[in-house]
């Protein structure tokens, strides 16, 4: 993925974009815990585990995006 | 940072020259372009450690799920004789372990029910109103079904545990858990 060779406007848009697009996913993120905590109270045991990998998936997503910010500087 | 940002450095915010600026901003300069990129790049840090968290959360319910299977099912306990209950009347036992209260109910003749009394809101003591047909918790004025259980007003959005129960040889025992976790 291309990271050299932007201005500094370009790089501040292309942050903005990324930034948007981990709100969201760390929005998700949270409807995913409120919804384990519920299943898990309720008594409910099938959720938990693909939850937490679901989680975890989305979390790698992120850091990838993160590490793109990151490369953008150098 | 790149190198070609340091001899590029932007208007103040109201476009005047740097020569005309007042004092203390020649004094501070700030390339406001660069600074706003900046607290965009911490805010995406901030999230990630946000995202970190909620994964750490999730696997955290995972373990206290494990521990919970590893428990296994409570032990079949005598909590009442038929006889000492009358119809619509209500008993306090503690099950399966010693300050876990629950609530037997008898709804008929032959029918009992039992529930954790931990109002699954904010863990209040619920009540029981047989004569409404209802568990009521008056903390925040939330209603529970006497038949399930089930939450039928107020802030509670889950259903009260629900205590397994075998009634023979004059006497009720509880068995472990319909719905629910206590």
């Amino acid at each position: 993925m291309k990271t050299k060779g932007f201005d500094r406007n370009q790089r501040a848009t292309i942050i903005e974009g990324i930034g948007a697009f981990v709100t969201i996913i760390v929005v998700m993120q949270l409807w995913l815990f409120t919804v384990t905590m519920e299943a898990f109270l309720s008594g409910q045991s099938g959720i938990a585990l693909p939850a937490a990998l679901a989680s975890l998936v989305t979390f790698l997503l992120n850091l990838g995006l993160y590490l793109y910010v990151r490369a953008l500087e150098r | 940072m790149p190198e070609s940002d340091f001899d590029t450095i932007s208007a103040s915010p109201d476009g005047t020259p740097h020569e005309r600026q007042p004092a203390w901003r020649k004094d501070f300069p700030i390339d406001w372009s660069l600074d706003e990129y900046r607290s965009r790049r911490e805010f995406v840090e901030f999230l990630m450690s946000t995202s970190a968290a909620f994964v750490a959360g999730q696997f955290w319910i995972v373990l206290l799920q494990a521990f919970r299977s590893n428990e296994g099912k409570p032990a079949v306990e005598s909590i009442a004789d038929v006889d000492e209950l009358p119809v619509g009347g209500s008993k306090l036992f503690e099950y399966p372990h010693p300050g876990n209260f629950c609530i037997l109910i008898r709804l008929n003749e032959t029918e009992f029910v039992a529930y954790g009394q931990k109002c699954t809101h904010l863990s209040c003591p619920v009540l029981p109103r047989p004569e409404a047909g209802r568990l009521h918790c008056p903390c925040h004025n939330g209603w529970f079904d006497i038949k399930s259980g089930a939450p039928v007003a107020g802030p509670p959005r889950r259903p009260l545990p629900r205590v397994g129960l075998d009634v023979r040889n004059g006497k009720v025992y509880a068995n472990g858990y319909v719905e629910g976790v206590i």
